[in-house]
């Protein structure tokens, strides 16, 4: 019987099995950065051990930064202790950091693949659990926790068990203002927010298989937001020639060796999934989240769920006064106050310039407030140098500094108590981007349309 | 790591499901560096209204309900990867968390931590809530050897699961950075065959 691409990558690096099935799985890069790392450094130091690859580890810091003034100290003395920490820490144990200032600073899961340091066939870690972005590569990349931080960092090693194995297949075209956003907030709210639990996906189908690679980083960031393992795309054609020509990537005769060996990284016809769904493109609307876990999405003309509609009734109250909505209610037309475009799920060159493109001539209402935050230094001076930032103060926006920002609110960035955000990251949790803060999830398109409307409305009736 | 072997106690029930880790501990308090005192922010966004006051209706409040033991509803746990959850509620006094469904990571990140994860049936769950409804001084043991929890008001009895080789490192308080480094040469080997693109 044939092999999965996910058994292909993982079997590849088991250096070890335990009796009772637990893997002792080799980790080919692992990222860090300041909030999972400082007690995992201090493990090892507690032991007297160094970290065993240096040359398979990157820091950045993303988590906590400022995205305005990152020239001067950072402010607030807990933020700037952390991310002071992590520079010491990285100097001390010879880590690689591409921290504050650095041409190559930004949040983890947008510099790994711009860099050209994700690559197909990997397996990567990171204390952070959209480290799933990755697997549009065709790589085995997943979130750990600190204990596990340090396990990498000492030996180059986790223990894993190894997950079931799921395939999601979204056939057809995508109609005109549906974006790969609307792909997996459709997928989530179908699959509900823990209808992934104990798997690791492989998207496939045409309508994946014609995604550029940033868009199909979009679909695989969100694959833990249905409690997935992670989530993970053959790599074809379009991978090879993103990958290619990249600051880490392999050049000339390794270049070559690569692609050769990446182009056995497919699942095979015959390979069993314990699991398989089937989605078709047409039927995807634009979507937006209208409850407290990512799984709660509607398309933008549905109605929210009536209490007749769901199973557990006091959960479901629970989140819908937390949103100040009702049950049965509709979404269109409702009044919105702040959008957030950034996160390592839509803040990628491109997101920026469906944006641009989109608020061309257009001006924001005047009662939002907008954040726009590049997920990288890179990202954010190719938005300069195209004159991207032109565009955006044009339309009453603001280009910032790169950072996770307001998709976490560990730093000034946040939405205000009770004040409706329709955000491109992904997590609407309560107190998610501040305490208080309604957050809804939707596309960049479908923000950048509710930013001019000041309401939320349908981009399909607004497109150029 | 603690070891773990047996535990009988009262327990603290949070009958929501979805409890994910933003609302265990909210990302502005993962600012500490050492993994201490997370427990005072516990649920930080339930446990206080504005301003730092206390809120009476939310049950870490509430003195009638204590114990080792956290019972949640299912998917507990889900959302971000953060190890400080796992932190915050052993550093809160609870060494068992109790739901029908836990999220992966913070599953992982439990174990790893000597708080003891155990999925229970939701017929079985129920019965928790209920015995503790009906007095919140029922008491539940729970053994990981025999891997069972038990409801010691109505007598109910769930054998849980669990990985063999995470039971033996929690009966025994081993961690796996242990294990891991005991295995360095093989890991050495490993990589010498290897060829990374
Ligand atoms: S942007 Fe948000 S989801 Fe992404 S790494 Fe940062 S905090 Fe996590």
């Amino acid at each position: 019987m044939g092999k999965t691409l996910f058994d292909k990558i993982w079997d590849a690096h088991v250096v070890h099995t335990l009796e009772g099935g637990t893997d002792v799985l080799y980790i080919d890069k692992h990222f860090i950065h300041e909030v999972t790392s400082p007690q995992a450094f201090d493990g090892l130091r507690n032991r007297g051990i160094p970290v065993f690859r240096i040359d398979h580890t990157v820091a950045t810091a993303d988590h906590n930064v400022p995205t305005l003034n990152q020239h001067l100290p950072i402010n607030d003395p807990l933020s700037r202790h952390q991310v002071e920490t992590l520079t010491r820490n990285c100097e001390e144990f010879g880590v690689p950091l591409y921290g504050l200032g650095h041409p190559y600073q930004g949040i983890v899961h947008v510099i790994g693949p711009e860099l050209g340091i994700t690559k197909p066939g990997m397996t990567i870690v990171c204390g952070d659990s959209h480290t799933s972005t990755h697997g549009a590569f065709g790589a085995i990349a997943f979130g750990i926790g600190t204990s596990q931080v340090e396990q990498v960092l000492s030996t180059q090693c986790i223990m894993q068990t190894k997950p079931k194995r799921m395939r999601i297949s979204v056939e057809g075209t995508l109609k005109p203002g549906v974006l790969s956003k609307d792909i997996i907030l459709y997928i989530i709210s179908r699959l509900t927010a823990s209808g992934g639990t104990g798997y690791f996906v492989e998207y496939a189908g045409s309508a994946i298989r014609s995604l550029t690679m940033e868009a199909r980083m979009t679909i695989c960031n969100m694959s833990i937001e249905m409690g997935a393992r992670g989530g993970m795309i053959a790599p074809d054609e379009t991978t090879f020639a993103y990958v290619k020509g990249r600051e880490f990537a392999p050049q000339g005769e390794a270049y070559e060796k690569a692609l050769a060996y990446w182009k056995t990284l497919f699942t095979d016809a015959d390979a069993p999934f314990d699991k398989e769904y089937v989605f078709d493109a047409a039927a995807i609307e634009p979507m937006i989240t209208y409850g407290t876990n990512p799984g709660m999405g509607i398309g933008i003309t549905g109605h929210i769920p009536t209490l007749q509609e769901v199973d557990n009734q006091v959960t479901y109250q629970k989140s819908l006064q937390y949103m100040g909505l009702e049950p049965g209610q509709e979404l269109l037309g409702k009044k919105i106050d702040h959008i957030f475009i950034g996160s390592c799920t839509n803040s990628r060159i491109e997101d920026l310039r469906l944006v641009a493109e989109f608020l061309k001539g257009k001006s924001k209402a005047g009662h939002v407030q907008a954040m726009i935050i590049p997920g990288s230094k890179q990202v954010e001076l190719q938005a300069r140098r195209e004159g991207l930032d032109k565009v955006f103060e044009e339309a009453g926006f603001f280009l910032r500094e790169p950072g996770c920002s307001a998709c976490l609110g560990m730093n000034e960035d946040k939405i205000p108590a009770g004040e409706y955000c329709v955000s491109t990251s992904n997590r609407n949790f309560e107190g998610r981007q501040g305490p208080g803060a309604r957050t809804m999830l939707a596309s960049p398109l479908t923000a950048a349309a509710c930013a001019i409307a000041g309401k939320i409305v349908d981009v399909r009736e607004h497109l150029n | 790591m603690e070891k773990f072997t047996t535990l009988q106690s009262t327990a603290v029930p949070i009958p929501i499901e979805e409890i994910d880790t933003d609302q265990i501990i909210p990302a502005r308090f993962l600012k500490a560096t050492s993994r201490e005192g997370f427990g005072e922010n516990l649920f930080r966004d339930w446990r206080y209204l504005k301003g730092d006051e206390p809120n009476p209706d939310f049950i870490l409040n509430n003195p009638t309900y204590q114990g080792e033991i956290l019972v949640g509803g299912k998917n507990f746990g889900c959302g971000s990867s953060r190890e400080h959850a796992a932190w915050a509620i052993y550093d809160a006094g609870f060494r068992v968390v109790v739901s029908s469904f836990f999220a992966d990571i913070f599953k992982g990140n439990a174990l790893n931590n000597g708080l003891l994860p155990v999925t229970v049936s939701p017929e079985f769950l129920d019965g928790m809530f209920k015995a503790i409804e009906q007095n919140p001084q029922a008491t539940f043991t729970v053994s990981l050897e025999d891997q069972t929890i038990r409801n010691d008001t109505s007598g109910d009895q769930f054998i849980f699961d669990i990985n063999p080789y995470k039971k033996m490192c929690l009966l025994n308080g081993y961690d796996d950075i242990d294990f891991l480094l005991s295995l360095k040469d093989k890991i050495e080997t490993f990589e010498d065959q290897q060829v990374i693109y």
